[in-house]
């Protein structure tokens, strides 16, 4: 034990476990007194809200595999079982359900908060990086799950969906038997999406796991987006932030409960309560509330690129929207490169916080929407207009950040320029000793 | 109050992202809106109200009389409708009255029994192409989850069988259609199935159409989200705790906070 560090818990087994494995000298280091900037706002309850519906869709999701049955001609009616006859199974399903759109309606939250205040910005780029290959998981996921009851939706969005990589030059139709298992969506294709379901949430983990640690390296940003510089700058992260994210975490329980048990298919499709018929195509296939933004996307490319002049056309409309669709998503890798402000608080930033607020928020739901709509008029306008929105929103920040003029910056969180926050250095300690 | 007003501007941004979510209604005519005793499968407001089971009860009776001569309802068992209000003895007569075909016994033969409890509703025909042969090509759905697979639910249910009329003038029916004022699209192959008086209620209420449709649509209300009582009545304690939880919990963050304020 040459490099034991000295453990000193009044508990002799604490103690015995500490000195050969420093777990609990960790946690108190991470999650004890971490040094947490002091003036988070509610915003930054919702990392820890999706880390909390992340483990209650995983433990409702093993439960719900135990009953759940991966063959075409059984699948509908394993979930229904477990609706009707497995003890709790109706509470088990609607939570695992409508957790999937609480984990969207948080995460977008969290991504957004990132945005609003700079976040990605150094030292924190790979934080972000982390958070857009976790927002890229979720959706692979989720997307996975809401094929395995089967129904007309499942069926459907999954043909529609899987059908897309077939864009791809060259290799994209045999990526899409790769994907199908087969020339159809069918039972191949059903067994591997349950596989990947069951297998990719713990990658997902692990994933937030490296967000969470590379985290505890910079320590987190704030609403002001400078760093602390000093101890009157932070609190311990227990027991101000614990008790301020259960409170969090309470109120967005009852949100959670008023979907689970008062409208548990309001954010469902009727069509997916009808078992999968190859035979019968549903009038408009519509994704899931949180891919509305995405599939409008892909639907606003209506126009094949070729050169102009002549009949060559070098990006068809499909693969245009493909590459929009996806593009949308990897544009978020590189945020931290694109704006080049070097403060970070929209708070201090008067243009980029109208450009957030009144660009890109915008642009989000009106994707939304005309993700919802069927593919006409005006909606492909819509549709085209949000597209056009959410990408100007990223190109156009390097001049953004040239123009603008930031606010001045305040010395230090303890002393704001704006408001009254009051300095009280003795807070800390007075409540360490408490505790 | 900075805070304050940060969490209601959350608030407002999730609830936008929902309404953001409403499906694609395309143009299909839309049902009159009808009052439910349970409020609805997919009500959210209707925290304390649970199934008229006598409505249902006689909605069983109409389903039994009328619909299942085509229709299939392959989720339900026999010993559900104990949850209904109907009695040991009864639930068990009510299987007998129908001849399941079951096996193979030691023999290796099929044979046929009267139903038990726990056989599921009897299917009116052998398979599905039985089923699409009788019927001009197309099985009648089973009416399992009807409820909760269209969309506008019981209204819908109801608005269709009360909903039959005569063509307009110039309406191009297709052969074997019949003209329903609520069906999408308006052609619907299932003729008529519910008349004034077509059948008699055991408990010896009049039988007009409207009362039928209504007693059948919670009937298969009920078989859609059996567990809706259940999950009301859940909901309403979880809810309960933790707004009571929530207080506590905001209590005891302000008294830690005082200190830093």
């Amino acid at each position: 034990m040459a490099h034991a560090p000295q453990s000193n818990f009044s508990n002799p087994v604490v103690n015995w476990i500490d000195q050969r494995l420093p777990v609990i000298t960790m946690m108190n280091k991470e999650y004890g007194s971490f040094p947490t900037p002091r003036n988070f706002n509610y915003f930054w309850n919702f990392g820890a809200l999706a880390m909390f519906v992340l483990v209650t869709m995983i433990v409702s999701g093993i439960v719900l595999a135990m009953h759940y049955t991966n063959n075409t001609l059984l699948a509908f009616d394993s979930v229904e079982r477990i609706m009707r006859d497995v003890n709790w199974g109706w509470m088990i399903r609607y939570i695992h359900a409508n957790g999937a759109s609480m984990f969207f309606i948080v995460v977008y939250i969290h991504i957004f908060r990132g945005i609003y205040y700079g976040s990605y910005k150094a030292p924190r780029e790979l934080i972000w990086i982390f958070g857009v290959v976790i927002l890229l998981l979720m959706m692979g996921t989720a997307f996975m799950g809401y094929v395995l009851p089967w129904g007309q939706m499942s069926f459907w969005g999954a043909t529609v969906i899987t059908n897309l990589f077939s864009a791809i030059p060259v290799v994209g139709e045999s990526i899409v038997t790769l994907l199908w298992g087969g020339f159809s969506v069918d039972n191949p294709t059903l067994n591997r999406f349950f596989a990947l379901h069951f297998l990719l949430p713990f990658v997902l983990l692990a994933v937030v796991f490296l967000h969470v640690a590379a985290l505890h390296i910079t320590g987190s940003n704030n609403p002001l987006g400078i760093e602390p510089k000093g101890p009157q700058d932070t609190l311990p992260f227990h027991p101000y932030y614990t008790t301020k994210d259960i409170f969090g975490l309470t109120v967005f329980l009852i949100f959670f409960a008023a979907f689970v048990f008062f409208a548990p298919n309001y954010l469902g499709h009727p069509d997916n309560y009808i078992p999968a018929d190859p035979l019968v195509t549903p009038a408009h296939i519509v994704p899931e509330w949180y891919f509305l933004p995405f599939y409008a996307i892909l639907r606003s490319i209506t126009f094949s690129i070729g050169l102009p002049f002549t009949d060559v056309v070098l990006i068809p409309a499909k693969l245009g929207g493909v590459l929009a669709m996806f593009g949308s998503i990897a544009i978020l890798f590189v945020l931290p490169w694109l704006d080049t402000s070097p403060v970070r608080s929209s708070r201090f930033r008067p243009i980029f916080k109208w450009w957030v607020l009144l660009c890109l928020v915008p642009a989000f739901f009106m994707l939304g929407y005309a993700g919802g709509k069927p593919a006409e008029q005006p909606y492909v306008l819509i549709g085209q207009l949000g597209t056009v929105m959410y990408f100007a929103f990223f190109l156009l920040l390097p001049i953004i950040g040239r123009i603008e003029k930031p606010l001045p910056l305040p010395a230090s969180i303890a002393k704001p320029v704006l408001g009254g926050g009051s300095v009280a250095t003795g807070a800390t300690a007075q409540v360490m000793e408490k505790a | 109050m900075r805070r304050l007003r940060t969490l209601i501007a959350a608030g407002v941004l999730s609830i936008a992202g929902l309404t953001a979510g409403a499906q694609a209604a395309g143009d299909v005519p839309v049902p009159p809106a009808e009052k439910w005793a349970h409020g609805g499968v997919n009500s959210f407001l209707s925290f304390f109200k649970g199934y008229d089971y006598a409505a249902v009860q006689r909605g069983f009776q109409v389903y039994k009389e009328v619909c299942s001569a085509c229709h299939s309802m392959h989720l339900l068992h026999y010993r559900n409708l104990h949850d209904i209000g109907f009695t040991e003895e009864e639930v068990k007569a009510i299987a007998a009255s129908v001849e399941i075909t079951d096996g193979p016994n030691d023999q290796g033969e099929m044979f046929t029994r009267p139903g038990i409890p726990s056989d599921r509703f009897h299917n009116p025909f052998p398979n599905k192409q039985a089923a699409a042969a009788a019927n001009g090509g197309k099985a009648p759905p089973d009416l399992s989850l009807i409820v909760k697979a269209r969309a506008h639910h019981e209204d819908y249910i109801h608005g269709l069988l009360v909903g039959y009329a005569e063509a307009p003038a110039g309406f191009d029916m297709p052969p074997g259609g019949n003209y329903n004022k609520y069906f999408p699209g308006h052609a619907i192959a299932m003729a008529q199935p519910l008349y004034e008086n077509g059948i008699t209620y055991t408990d010896g209420t009049a039988a007009t159409l409207d009362q039928q449709a209504r007693d059948v649509t919670q009937f298969l209300a009920w078989a859609a989200e059996p567990k809706l009582e259940e999950r009301r009545r859940v909901g309403i304690m979880v809810i309960g705790f933790l707004v009571v939880f929530a207080g506590i919990m905001y209590a005891a963050k302000r008294r830690l906070w005082a200190d830093v304020h």
